[in-house]
Formats: structure tokens, C-alpha cells, sequence
């Protein structure tokens, strides 16, 4: 008999699908070891911002703020990191600035909610416009900066398939991968996520046993806001350059990634790494022509992929019960 | 509480007063005269017929897309879905107006409202996701977003059936028959009456319908209403249709009325444009027509503004932001004018609540 609460027990279904994705890619990769590398290592690096940005997302609202402010704090990290980056020549102040960015713009939706008791939804909807005038006013054309070089990890990066998929990355790709277990573990296993569950669950009973709900909403927000500023820095580590509007949607869709991966890092991990699977796969495709379709529908899979996959599934979604209300101190 | 009725309309108005200081201040640090870009930019967008004709056709799709965000909120639904629907719209409605020959009385509202269904179709499939699958529609409409902009740039790609033969390389329709043409009226564009039509109809519709009520209920409690007989899933999948439906008919009014063809990658940000314009309203419907008529007057004075001082255009983003930043917060107005607090008006919004519901 197995133990009930054994880890291989609890995480039943997660191991199951863990399997499965391995052997499919050991008979992808016996079929066609190029391709199967090179998609692999395009899914990971596709899923880094996302996984950033969604626990972004996931932090917020585990704490009971919702952030839909994302999108502009990718935004505003890339160029903030950019710039600095661009004119200092240096990669450690450019992500300093990313992150400072990216932070304030966190510190603020947690101000706008605890001591102006904004309406989230506006409030990042403030930030997003903001951050789209901002960047664009602000923007000055024809500059470049350093790229972020890969960093290798020995006879780790020579491993066949694994090592171009995981450890063949720039650093921005490892820190998300990084950041995950982190969260998961700090989420879970510590007194802080204790604490944070408690404040997006019940607040009022978080209270009660003296947690500081407004300090701890605005500490979250803003490690949250620094983790997109990750994401941004990852958005422009491999071209080093800053287009106007470049996160493109990526916030909103790290909203889908985070509902998606039912609010636990490992699950918006999957979930990301599911997008960006789907991307590097349309990618492949229509660089290969292996069919004869206009590249508009191969633009298609990802985003169409994802809602299927959803609705075939059925998953619904449970956000944390305190969401997007505001607390008041009896 | 007893709100003084001058509070309700001061405040917003400081709200736009703070924005543009804040603009100012953004525009001297760039090294130019705020009153000169501010003046190019009431000049263009109020000066004379052509002006505010500019103003009009600019408020135009934003009154609709606001329209389509603040109705969806009504049942406690968030469209992000605006851009693609939009895209949809002003695609299906630039294909009646080119592909048919007919009388422009016909014409005019076939080509909108074929746009408008394309829209609703879209929308309509992510309410259905929704209720029947549970699919959040945040997730279901931004994919759409981009399946929808996949799909027109395809109908008009080189290979695409309604590709322009005279286009050459660009891709785009051709241009819409004179029959389908949406004309000025007196100098005044016929599409933003359309949209305050739909404005004033959406308002009665929340405020005075039976259809209303039920989706306001659902809005309010999806559980209650389907105690009380509602069928929440025919409510949800016919929101989203209405909503998806407003934001296309924008789309085909910008086609008929001021682009006369579609052409992929017209005003991307146009989509979310609705959400600004829908909280600036607090979600009514009527008083989304100032709202998209202060942002559409910024969107058409922008241009005199950045030929007179060399001022970046998205200036105008930033002081949206800075208006939407302090109409949600009016402590923070009234702070800065130390104004007595306890009479308050109401923001009257909950939108937050909507998102926690599957």
C-alpha cells in the first residue's frame, strides 16, 4: 500500500503527467533529435517571461490583490532596464532598474489598494496605460545594448537534448526557473506564506492573530513587482533592444498562465511551459514548412491551442476567497 | 450618505485639471512649452468644424468599446477581448461594403451589423466557454484577441480572399463602394450617432429591461439568479454577445466612416482603450459619451500638438493615466486641496468582485 500522504501520492496526477511528457520526448527525440532540441530549448525560453510575469500575478493575488498591471510592468521594467543599460553599459544596473521599476509600479497598485482603496482593477489598468505613454514618450530610437550572454554549466550543457533545453540559457531563463521553487517553497513551507495564504483567504483572521496585513501586502506587491521586472529583462536579454509596446500581451497572457496553473508556481510554471511549447512548435513548423498553411494560422496554434486544451479539460478555477476586496481594520 | 451634487461633477473635473498638470510637468521636463502643445492640442481637436469632426470620429469606436466593457461588467464579466472583436468587425463590415452592390439605406446598417455579429460570434464563444466549460473569460478573450488578429490579417494576406488586387504589397481590402460609405452629416460624422444611439439603448437596456435586471443579478450573484429561475448560462453567452457585438460595430464604423477599408494593425491599442473609457465612466453607460469624447479630443489635438513642440504623442497616455489614477481616488484630490473629507462621493464601482467568480 502507499501511503496517503506520501509526496507520491499527493502529487499523483502532476507525476503522471510528468511521465508522459518524458517518454514523448525520449520517442521525439529518437525520431528527430534537431528538431525535438531545438523546440525544447525554444519552449523554455519562450515560457521564462511568462513564468516571471505570472508569479507576478500569483503573489498579488495570493495576498487578495489583483494585478492586472502586469503588461505594464513589463513594459516599464524593458525599457527602464534598457535604458540604463544602453547608457551605463552595464547589465547588473540595467537589471537593478528593471527591478525598481517593476517594484514601484507593485508598491503602488498595494498603496492604491490599502490606504486609497482604489478599485485593483483600476489601479492596474493605470498602471498599464501609464507604463504604454511612458515608455513610448520617453523612448529614444536607434539604441542598442549589450546582450545578456548564455551562460553554460559545464557537462551539464553537453547532456544531449537536456542540455540545450535547460542549461544552454541566458540568466534571466535560469532565475525564473529558479524563482518557481522559491515561491513554492516560501509559499508553502514558511512562516511568510503561511502568513500570505492567510491574508488573501481571510484576512480578518489573519488579523486577529497579528499579522500586519497592509505591511505584508505592500512587501508582497513589490517583490512581486520585482520578479516581473525579471521578466522584462528577459524580454530583451537575447536581442538587446526595446521596441515600443514589445511585452505585446505577454502580462495579460500571464493572467491566463496564472489562472491557468490554478494559482501554484509549479502550475503556472506547466502552464507557461504549455504556452511556450505551442509557440516554439507553430515556430518550427512554419520555419520547416512541414505543411503548406498560411503562416497566419500557424500565428493561430498557441492562442487557439491554449482554449481548447481548457475547455476539453474543463479546469476551474478557484481564486484566493479575500480577492480584490478591501480590508478594513476593525 | 447625502453626496453635494456639485462634488459629482467637480471632482472629475479636477481629476482632468491634476492629468494635465502632470502632462505639463512630463513636457517641460522635455524641454517645451506646455501651454503651446496644450494650445495645439484644444486647437486641434475643437478648433473649427474640421476639428472637432476629428474629435468625433476619434470618440467614435471608443464610446462603443467602452460601451462593451461596461456593459460586460454589468454581469460581473471583464471583456479584454475589445481588439480582437473590433479587428473582427471592422473586417466583416469592410467585406459587405466592398463585395456588395446595394442601396446605400441597405448597405450602411448590412455592413454593420454583419461586422457586429462576426464580433458577437467571437464574444459569444467565450461566454459559452464560460458557462458551459468554465473557461475564464479574462483567459478566453485575450486568446481570442489574438486568434482574431491572426485571422484578419489572414482574410487580407497574400494569399487571403479579400486581399486588395490593386494593393500590391500592402495587405489590406479594397476600398468600400460610395453605397457603403458612412457620410458626414452638416460636417459631423453619422458613426458617433450611432454610437450614442447605442450608448442611450445599453442604458435603457440595464436600466429599464427585464434582460437587464437578469444580468445585473447575475452580475451581482450568480447563484441567487439561478434560484430565481435565470438561466445564467443563456445570460452569460448573451452578454458577451452584446458586448463583443458593441465593440465590432465600432470597428465597422472607423471602416466605413474614416478608414474606408481594412487594413490589419489599424489603432492596435484601440481594444483596450474601452477599459479606460468604461472605469472613467464608472461603468454607466451614458457617461461613457464625455469619456470617450475627452479622450478622443486628445486623440485628435495630439497631432497639431506634436507638429507646434516636438512633444511625443503618447504624452496623452500618461495624462489619461494621471485622470483615471484620480477619478478612482479622490482622497487623494481632496488631499491635495485639503478639502473637508466626510462627504465623499461614492466611486459607485465594485469591479474587483467580478474576477472571483467562475
Amino acid at each position: 500500500m502507499i501511503d496517503q500522504n506520501s509526496f507520491v501520492a499527493r502529487n499523483a496526477k502532476a507525476l503522471a503527467g510528468l511521465g508522459v511528457v518524458i517518454v514523448a520526448l525520449i520517442v521525439s527525440y529518437r525520431w528527430d533529435n534537431t528538431q525535438t532540441t531545438a523546440v525544447m530549448a525554444r519552449t523554455v525560453r519562450e515560457a521564462a517571461p511568462l513564468v516571471l510575469a505570472g508569479l507576478c500575478g500569483l503573489m498579488g493575488e495570493r495576498s487578495g490583490i489583483i494585478n492586472i498591471g502586469i503588461e505594464g510592468q513589463l513594459l516599464l521594467s524593458a525599457f527602464c532596464g534598457f535604458m540604463v543599460g544602453s547608457y551605463s553599459g552595464s547589465i547588473i544596473l540595467a537589471v537593478v532598474a528593471a527591478l525598481a521599476a517593476a517594484g514601484l509600479a507593485g508598491t503602488f497598485l498595494a498603496w492604491t489598494s490599502v490606504r486609497l482603496r482604489m478599485d485593483q482593477i483600476i489601479a492596474g489598468t493605470v498602471i498599464n496605460i501609464f507604463a504604454i505613454g511612458a515608455t513610448s514618450f520617453f523612448y529614444v530610437p536607434n539604441r542598442t545594448m549589450n546582450t545578456i550572454p548564455t551562460i553554460s554549466l559545464g557537462f551539464l550543457t553537453d547532456l544531449p537534448l537536456v542540455g540545450p533545453m535547460l542549461f544552454s540559457h541566458g540568466p534571466l531563463t535560469y532565475a525564473a526557473l529558479v524563482a518557481v521553487a522559491v515561491v513554492h517553497v516560501a509559499l508553502f513551507s514558511t512562516r511568510w506564506g503561511l502568513r500570505t495564504r492567510a491574508v488573501g483567504e481571510h484576512p480578518s483572521a489573519a488579523d486577529t492573530v497579528g499579522v500586519n496585513i497592509f505591511r505584508l501586502r505592500y512587501l508582497n506587491l513589490t517583490m512581486a513587482g520585482m520578479l516581473a521586472g525579471l521578466g522584462g529583462m528577459a524580454l530583451i536579454q537575447s536581442a538587446g533592444v526595446f521596441n515600443r509596446g514589445m511585452s505585446n500581451g505577454k502580462g495579460f497572457i500571464a493572467l491566463a498562465v496564472m489562472l491557468i496553473g490554478r494559482y501554484r508556481p509549479t502550475g503556472v510554471l506547466a502552464a507557461a511551459l504549455l504556452f511556450g511549447f505551442f509557440n516554439a512548435l507553430q515556430a518550427q513548423l512554419q520555419f520547416k514548412q512541414v505543411f503548406d498553411i498560411p503562416p497566419q494560422f500557424f500565428g493561430m496554434i498557441p492562442f487557439a491551442l491554449t482554449i481548447a486544451v481548457l475547455a476539453i479539460a474543463g479546469i476551474s478555477v478557484r481564486p484566493p476567497a479575500a480577492i480584490g476586496q478591501h480590508y478594513e481594520k476593525e | 450618505m447625502t453626496v453635494p451634487n456639485w462634488r459629482m461633477v467637480v471632482m472629475p473635473l479636477l481629476a482632468v485639471v491634476f492629468g494635465l498638470i502632470v502632462g505639463a510637468i512630463l513636457i517641460v521636463v522635455s524641454g517645451d512649452n506646455p501651454l503651446v502643445a496644450y494650445g495645439g492640442m484644444v486647437e486641434g481637436s475643437l478648433g473649427g468644424s474640421d476639428a472637432i469632426g476629428r474629435t468625433l470620429e476619434k470618440a467614435t469606436p471608443l464610446v462603443l468599446g467602452g460601451l462593451a466593457v461596461a456593459f460586460a461588467f454589468k454581469a460581473g464579466l471583464f471583456n479584454i477581448g475589445g481588439q480582437g472583436q473590433l479587428l473582427l468587425g471592422a473586417a466583416f463590415s469592410a467585406w459587405v461594403g466592398f463585395n456588395f452592390d446595394l442601396p446605400a439605406v441597405i448597405h450602411i446598417p448590412a455592413a454593420l451589423i454583419v461586422g457586429g455579429l462576426a464580433a458577437a460570434v467571437l464574444g459569444g464563444l467565450a461566454g459559452l466557454l464560460k458557462a458551459t466549460r468554465g473557461v475564464h473569460e479574462v483567459i478566453s478573450t485575450i486568446m481570442l484577441n489574438f486568434v482574431a488578429a491572426n485571422f484578419t490579417e489572414w482574410l487580407v494576406s497574400r494569399d487571403g480572399p479579400w486581399k486588395d488586387p490593386e494593393g500590391g504589397a500592402i495587405a489590406r481590402t479594397p476600398l468600400v463602394q460610395d453605397s457603403a460609405d458612412l457620410p458626414r452629416v452638416a460636417g459631423l460624422p453619422t458613426g458617433f450617432l450611432v454610437a450614442v444611439l447605442a450608448a442611450v439603448s445599453i442604458w435603457w437596456l440595464v436600466n429599464r429591461s427585464t434582460l437587464g435586471f437578469e444580468v445585473k443579478t447575475v452580475g451581482s450573484n450568480p447563484k441567487a439568479a439561478a434560484y430565481a429561475g435565470i438561466s445564467v448560462t443563456r445570460i452569460i453567452v448573451i452578454t458577451m454577445g452584446i458586448s463583443a457585438f458593441l465593440a465590432g460595430l465600432g470597428g465597422g464604423i472607423q471602416t466605413l466612416g474614416v478608414n474606408g477599408r481594412f487594413e490589419p494593425g489599424f489603432q492596435t491599442g484601440l481594444g483596450f482603450d474601452g477599459i479606460t473609457i468604461a472605469l472613467l465612466a464608472r461603468t454607466n453607460a451614458l457617461a461613457v459619451i464625455p469619456a470617450a469624447l475627452l479622450i478622443g479630443a486628445m486623440d485628435a489635438g495630439s497631432t497639431l500638438m506634436q507638429a507646434r513642440t516636438d512633444v511625443e504623442p503618447e504624452v496623452i497616455n500618461v495624462i489619461q493615466a494621471m485622470i483615471l489614477f484620480f477619478v478612482a481616488a479622490p482622497s487623494v484630490v481632496r488631499w491635495i486641496l485639503q478639502l473637508s473629507e466626510g462627504e465623499d462621493v461614492d466611486t459607485g464601482v465594485d469591479l474587483a468582485t467580478g474576477w472571483g467568480t467562475t
